[in-house]
């Protein structure tokens, strides 16, 4: 009798659960699906989407640098090279980022005292050759930043806009123009105004008029890096 | 099929050779036709197969061919025919390429019997249900010989492990398809339509208790035939790599999965025809259905519609259920199926011999409020979960196409599930 009342418990056991299970997975298939079509069909530029505090490929703004070199000792693996000649105005001569070889660990922009070296969210730097990724951030010699506790040095450019300007494309060329939305996007905390596709024309000189200051623009790859 | 070809022979007055010739053209047109469905409805299903366990499991599926992604089965299709051949160098070159026939034969035949309509059928057997059964198994011999021919040691154990299966799983879904035969009197499956009605206390599903059950017992026997998960021991991926179409590739590995698919669809259009009412309209008698075309297009698209429901379950449940072991395969086939599917059938034949009429109608009352609450409790159940993990349900199945993405929903709803379940695992 006991086997024969298992027996048909197992039945009702079989019967109950398959039927929770598919309503479970019922369920899930109902939801809305939780995929994102990262390259070609994000709502806004995948920038944009990412957490505040992400930390992609560096950049460093040279205009508030004061060529302290704190960064190049905080490296664990030594991808910063920084170059100060002596004299009446120091000059940075080179600052050097091997992207290629960060590993994004932060350790650099935790010691800048201008905050200039920061990281981006910026983290397509898929390249045919590595040495691409290595970004000179000195096209011409820049004088260091006088640093003066609690004094606000030069306004901080938007986020990612000097990086952009200098990552070339895969093969090694010059970008276009920078996209307009991500610059936006990054500087401001407040999620943006839905930026799509039509408008790239008003919204991309911002950035690019930013950033005329030190130097014509040259080509990245001029010198041997360090290393 | 013989007499529709017969007739147009009549009619273009032709005797002799002649006829036989227009016969064999007529017959050979009717069956590259259900080929071609069979093909289309095959390769569609794997399309459907993808959006199911895409959206099952919370992601997209394939869509970037055509709308939905709704193309993408074409372009398997000509990636599968334009792929190499590979035949390997220790396998029996006859036996691997005759293999795959079999398969394709056995499972494209049967949908010459299956009738799609009330007069859309290609031959209306008068006995139709003995030969899907007998049909259906020459698939048998197909995957032993690709297992045998292909000279692997998982190929092989997948054949062997597939003929074990469908010839134990054969048993019980006979059983229970028998159930359905006797309240018929007749094997033919347009006969048994006929029997059925319309509305969904007609169908032999409710007709009562015992058919009910006999359902289930045939479609888990059916799922199992047609080696799908959970039954899917011959093509075990985590033990047998592909079972025993591992070493095919291109069109003749195309074979055997279109087989599997077309498969689906067979095992839930016989369902369709044994227990849900086929093509019956509800409301409409048959009589009425044969005068109008209309009618006879709706009969159809409903007959579709109810088999594509079956086969839709049937893909549900691949994303829901775990393989079993071979043990509790055949445990679940010789201790329960097959003592159950023979209870039901003599449970019917008791039925159908003390029964009368009278009680018959409230039997069938009473098992179609049951069924229906079983339904209602499913469904329930299904929105029970969904509130459970976070409403956030969209029936658009183009919904995501967008990429819609927000982290911080992401956050709120699991971040929610894991508070209400935060002392379950510690425990």
């Amino acid at each position: 009798m006991r086997a024969f009342i298992e027996y048909f418990a197992a039945i009702g056991r079989t019967v109950v659960t398959l039927g929770d299970g598919l309503a479970v997975t019922g369920s899930y298939f109902l939801r809305r699906p939780v995929t994102l079509q990262y390259p070609d069909r994000t709502e806004k530029p995948m920038v944009a989407l990412l957490p505040e505090r992400s930390r992609g490929m560096l950049e460093v703004d040279l205009d508030r640098c004061p060529g302290c070199t704190a960064c190049e000792t905080a490296c664990p693996i030594g991808c910063i090279r920084i170059e100060v000649s002596k004299g009446k105005p120091r000059l940075i001569t080179r600052f050097d980022i091997d992207l290629g070889r960060c590993m994004n660990c932060g350790l650099c922009s935790e010691p800048c005292p201008t905050e200039c070296l920061k990281h981006t969210k910026e983290f397509e730097g898929g390249m045919y050759k590595p040495d691409l990724l290595l970004i000179h951030f000195v096209e011409q010699p820049v004088p260091v930043a006088p640093v003066k506790k609690g004094e606000p040095g030069p306004p901080p450019k938007p986020l990612g806009s000097i990086l952009r300007r200098l990552l070339t494309d895969p093969y090694g060329r010059k970008r276009p123009a920078p996209a307009p939305a991500p610059a936006a996007a990054a500087s401001a905390p407040a999620p943006p105004v839905a930026v799509a596709a039509p408008q790239p024309v008003s919204a991309s000189t911002p950035p690019v008029s930013a950033t005329p200051s030190a130097a014509p623009p040259s080509t990245p790859a001029t010198s041997g890096g360090p290393s | 099929m013989q007499l529709l070809a017969e007739r147009i022979a009549t009619w273009l007055g032709m005797e002799g050779l002649p006829r036989q010739a227009v016969v064999a053209g007529v017959v050979l047109v009717v069956a590259l036709v259900v080929a071609t469905v069979v093909l289309t409805i095959a390769g569609i299903l794997t399309w459907a197969e993808r959006r199911v366990a895409g959206r099952t499991q919370s992601r997209v599926g394939p869509n970037r061919v055509g709308p939905l992604g709704f193309l993408q089965w074409v372009a398997d299709g000509i990636k599968l025919i334009t792929k190499e051949d590979v035949i390997p160098a220790a396998a029996d070159r006859t036996l691997f390429r005759l293999a795959p026939y079999p398969v394709i034969v056995g499972i494209f035949a049967a949908f010459a019997s299956v009738p799609f309509g009330q007069k859309l059928i290609a031959a209306d057997l008068n006995v139709g249900v003995l030969y899907l059964m007998a049909i259906t198994s020459l698939v048998v011999v197909g995957v032993l010989m690709a297992g045998w021919a292909s000279n692997n040691k998982w190929a092989l154990l997948g054949g062997v492990r597939s003929a074990a299966q469908i010839v134990s799983y054969e048993v019980p879904s006979v059983l229970a398809a028998l159930s359905v035969v006797l309240l018929a009197g007749t094997l033919s499956l347009q006969g048994i339509i006929g029997k059925q009605g319309g509305w969904p206390w007609e169908w032999y599903l409710f007709y009562n208790p015992f058919t009910f059950v006999a359902f289930f017992l045939f479609f888990t026997s059916a799922v199992a035939e047609g080696n799908r998960t959970p039954f899917d021991l011959p093509e075990a991926e985590s033990e047998l790599v592909a079972g025993y179409n591992v070493e095919y590739s291109g069109m003749r590995f195309a074979g055997f999965f279109l087989g599997e698919f077309a498969n689906v669809y067979l095992l839930s259009a016989i369902a369709t025809a044994l227990f849900f009412g086929g093509w019956q309209i509800p409301g409409v008698t048959p009589d009425m259905q044969a005068a109008s075309p209309v009618w006879q297009a709706v009969g159809v698209g409903l007959f579709a519609l109810k088999a594509g429901t079956g086969a839709f379950v049937v893909l549900w449940l691949r994303w829901t259920m775990p393989r079993l072991r071979v043990d509790q395969l055949m445990g679940l086939c010789y201790r329960y199926l097959l003592p159950l599917s023979f209870a039901m059938l003599l449970g019917n034949a008791a039925y159908v011999w003390l029964v009368p009429q009278w009680a018959a109608w409230v039997v069938q009352g009473a098992t179609t409020t049951v069924g229906l609450a079983v339904a209602g409790v499913f469904v329930r159940r299904v929105f029970y979960h969904i509130r459970h993990v976070g409403d956030d349900v969209s029936l658009d199945l183009a919904r995501g196409e967008s990429g819609t993405f927000d982290p911080q929903l992401q956050v709120r709803v699991y971040g929610a599930f894991r508070r209400r379940h935060a002392g379950d695992s510690a425990s």
